[in-house]
C-alpha cells in the first residue's frame, strides 16, 4: 500500500517538474554553457570552457555598475517598504469593503507596465510640461527645468514601481496579524507608536524581509526605467546585458553578465534570509 | 467615592447595542464575574472598563478618578486575554517584563522581577524559554504574571480558561482566586462558565442580551434568582409552571404549596413558575405521611452518578430532578409513583 502511495505521489511532481525543468532550468543551463563557450575563427562561438568572458567582466568598469545596481535596488527595496509597510498596516484597519477597494486599485497599479510608467515618468519629469512648472507657477524656480534623465528619477521610478508589488507582499502577513496582540501591548502602556515599532514590526519581520528581498530581485531586472530616465552612468547591469546580448550579439559575454546577476540574486537571497530571519 | 463605579454606560455599535445602561458599584479588591451566554456584552463592558472600547454613553471611574475618556495605555490596568496574547517575539522573561520595557526599567530590575513573578506564578527557570515552547496552562501562567508584573490597580480577565483543557481549569480557577486574594486586587472576570462564577467570584453579575439582569454573591444568585432565565443559567433549577392562589401560596395541579420567596406579592390567579433546585427537593415514595409542601409524580429516570444520585420524576408532564447523596437514597425504581416534598423555604416564584 505505501509502495502505491509513494508512487502515485512522484507521478504527482511530474507536470511541476517537467515545468520547472522546460522554463527555469534549460534556459540556465544554455546560459551557463554560452558564458564558457570558446570564440571560433570566423567570430562565432562553440561549446568549450572558457572563462575569458567573465575575466572581461572582472574589470572596475563591469564590476562598478554590479555594485551600483546591487546597492540601487537594495535603496529600491528599502524606500518601498518604508513607504508601503505603514500604509498596508493602515489599510488592514479599515473595514473590509474600503480594504477591497484599495486593494483592487493597487492591483490595477501593477498593469501598468515598466514601460509605461518609464515614459510617463519622462514626460512627468520634463521641462516642457512636467512638475517643475508647478514649481515655477509657486514661484519656487525662476524657470522651468528637466528633472531627467538622473538618478533621483531612476530611483523614483523604480520605487513607485516598487510600492504596489510591496503592499501586496505585505498585506497577508499584516492582515493576519492579531490585533489581540496589539491590545495587550496597549494594556501593558504602550503608546500607538511603541506598539507599531515594538509589537506589529518585529512580529510581522519575515513578511518584511522576505518582501523586500523580492523587490530586490525583481527591480534588478529592470531595463526600461535606467535607460529612458537615466544617464549611461545610471544604467544596470540588466541594461548592460540587454546591449550586449541585442545590439552587440556577443551572447558569450551577456549570458556571462547574466549568471554574475543570477549569483548576486542568489546570494542576497541567501544571505539576507539566513541572517535576518525571511520566510523560506 | 472608591472602588469601581460604572454609571450608565451604553455602547452601540452602529445599530447594534451591545451593552444598555448598566450601572453597578463595587467594592477594591472584590473579585468580581461577568456571567452571561455569549453575545451578552459582558466583554463589551469589560473592554470599556480596560479602554479598549469608549462607552456610547456614562463613565466608568475608579478610586474617585474618572477613567472614561483615559486612553488604554494610561490606564493602570493588566489584562489577560482568551487568546493570552503572548508576544511570540519575545522570550517568556521579555513578554512578563514588556511594560517594565516600556517604562524604562533597567535590564536587572527586569530581570529580578521576571524571576519574582515567574515563582510566584509556580514556573521557576523558564524566563528564556520562547513562548511556542510552553504548554496552554504556563501559557496562561505568563499572560497573568505579565498583566500583573506593575501591580496594576485594576486586574482584567476575559474567558481566562476557556484556551485550557478542562481538567486544568478547575486547579486553575482556584489558584487564580488565591491569588487574588493574596494581592488583594480589583479583579473582573468575564466568563461564561458558571461554576467558574460560583467559585472564584465575590460578587457575580449576570447579563443577558445587552442589560445586568442579577447582581449578588454566588449564593444569593443561587437560591434568589430574580427570573427564569438566571435560574436556568445558574445551576439546574426544576421550574414548575403554577398559579397564585393567595399570599404565600400557589397552585400546582392539584396541591397547593406554601411559598416564601420571590414574587410572592402577586394576585391569585397569575400564572407563575416555581423553581426549586435539585438537591432541596425530597422523592419519596407513596406512603402513609404525605408531606405538606409537595407534588406528586412517577420516576421516569435515576442517574446514578457514584458521588451522587440523580432522580427525575415526571410531575404531570413537568420534570423534577432531585440529586441527592447514595446514603438518602429513597428507594425508588422507574415507574414508581412518588411524592416530591419542596419545602416552603426552598421554593422561588418567578415571573412566567
Amino acid at each position: 500500500m505505501q509502495e502505491g502511495t509513494r508512487l502515485t505521489r512522484s507521478i504527482g511532481l511530474i507536470p511541476s517538474s517537467v515545468m520547472i525543468g522546460i522554463f527555469f532550468m534549460v534556459p540556465f543551463v544554455l546560459i551557463l554553457l554560452t558564458s564558457v563557450s570558446v570564440p571560433t575563427a570566423d567570430g562565432d562561438y562553440q561549446l568549450g570552457f572558457s572563462l575569458e568572458h567573465f575575466d572581461r567582466f572582472a574589470s572596475w568598469f563591469y564590476i562598478e555598475r554590479a555594485l551600483f545596481s546591487a546597492g540601487l535596488c537594495a535603496l529600491i527595496a528599502l524606500l518601498s517598504l518604508l513607504i508601503a509597510f505603514p500604509f498596508t498596516y493602515m489599510l488592514t484597519q479599515f473595514g473590509p469593503r474600503s480594504q477591497t477597494v484599495w486593494l483592487i486599485y493597487i492591483l490595477a497599479q501593477l498593469s501598468l507596465s515598466e514601460v509605461l510608467i518609464a515614459f510617463s515618468w519622462q514626460i512627468l519629469l520634463s521641462r516642457t510640461g512636467g512638475i517643475a512648472n508647478i514649481l515655477v507657477w509657486l514661484g519656487l524656480a525662476e524657470k522651468s527645468f528637466s528633472m531627467a534623465p538622473s538618478a533621483g528619477a531612476v530611483l523614483a521610478a523604480l520605487v513607485y514601481l516598487a510600492v504596489p508589488f510591496s503592499v501586496l507582499l505585505l498585506y497577508p502577513a499584516l492582515s493576519r496579524l492579531d490585533r489581540s496582540l496589539t491590545e495587550a501591548a496597549r494594556t501593558l502602556g504602550a503608546s500607538p507608536l511603541r506598539t507599531f515599532f515594538t509589537v506589529v514590526v518585529p512580529v510581522t519581520r519575515p513578511a518584511i524581509i522576505s518582501g523586500g528581498v523580492t523587490i530586490f530581485v525583481l527591480t534588478l531586472g529592470a531595463i526600461i526605467v535606467p535607460q529612458v530616465l537615466g544617464k549611461p552612468e545610471h544604467w544596470t547591469l540588466s541594461v548592460l546585458i540587454t546591449d550586449q546580448a541585442i545590439f552587440n550579439f556577443n551572447m558569450p559575454f551577456a549570458s556571462a553578465l547574466a549568471v554574475v546577476l543570477l549569483v548576486i540574486s542568489a546570494s542576497v537571497i541567501y544571505g539576507v534570509t539566513k541572517f535576518f530571519g525571511g520566510k523560506s | 467615592m472608591s472602588g469601581l463605579i460604572i454609571e450608565g454606560v451604553t455602547k452601540k455599535f452602529g445599530n447594534v447595542t451591545a451593552v444598555e445602561d448598566v450601572n453597578l458599584h463595587f467594592k477594591t479588591g472584590e473579585m468580581i464575574c461577568f456571567l452571561g451566554p455569549s453575545g451578552c456584552g459582558k466583554t463589551t463592558l469589560l473592554r470599556m472598563i480596560a479602554g479598549l472600547e469608549e462607552p456610547t454613553q456614562g463613565s466608568i471611574s475608579f478610586e474617585g478618578k474618572d477613567l472614561t475618556r483615559v486612553p488604554v495605555h494610561q490606564r493602570d490596568i493588566g489584562m489577560v486575554f482568551q487568546s493570552f496574547a503572548l508576544f511570540p517575539h519575545l522570550s517568556v522573561g521579555e513578554n512578563i517584563t514588556y511594560a517594565m520595557r516600556i517604562r524604562g526599567h533597567s535590564r536587572s530590575e527586569r530581570e529580578d522581577r521576571a524571576k519574582e513573578l515567574l515563582d510566584m506564578m509556580h514556573l521557576p527557570g523558564v524566563a528564556d524559554r520562547r513562548i511556542s515552547q510552553l504548554s496552554g496552562g504556563q501559557r496562561q501562567r505568563v499572560a497573568i504574571a505579565r498583566a500583573l508584573a506593575l501591580n496594576p490597580q485594576i486586574f482584567l480577565l476575559d474567558e481566562p480558561m476557556s484556551a485550557l483543557d478542562a481538567n486544568l481549569r478547575e486547579a486553575m480557577q482556584i489558584e487564580l482566586r488565591k491569588l487574588q486574594q493574596e494581592l488583594g486586587i480589583t479583579t473582573v472576570v468575564v466568563t461564561h462558565d458558571q461554576t467558574e462564577a460560583m467559585t472564584m467570584a465575590d460578587e457575580i453579575v449576570v447579563m443577558g442580551r445587552a442589560r445586568v439582569l442579577q447582581t449578588g454573591s454566588p449564593m444569593e444568585i443561587y437560591k434568589k434568582p430574580v427570573d427564569k432565565f438566571v435560574a436556568g443559567f445558574i445551576g439546574t433549577s426544576n421550574l414548575l409552571p403554577a398559579k397564585m392562589s393567595g399570599e404565600n401560596a400557589v397552585r400546582v395541579g392539584s396541591a397547593e404549596l406554601r411559598v416564601e420567596h420571590g414574587a410572592v406579592g402577586q394576585p391569585a390567579g397569575t400564572d407563575v413558575l416555581l423553581m426549586t433546585r435539585p438537591e432541596e427537593v425530597f422523592v419519596r415514595p407513596i406512603g402513609a405521611s404525605a408531606p405538606a409542601n409537595a407534588v406528586t409524580g412517577k420516576v421516569s429516570f435515576v442517574r446514578d452518578i457514584g458521588a451522587t444520585i440523580e432522580i427525575l420524576v415526571d410531575c404531570d408532564g413537568h420534570e423534577v430532578i432531585s440529586v441527592l447523596t447514595p446514603k438518602d437514597w429513597p428507594d425508588v425504581r422507574i415507574g414508581d409513583a412518588v411524592t416530591v416534598e419542596m419545602p416552603a423555604g426552598a421554593c422561588t416564584v418567578l415571573a412566567a
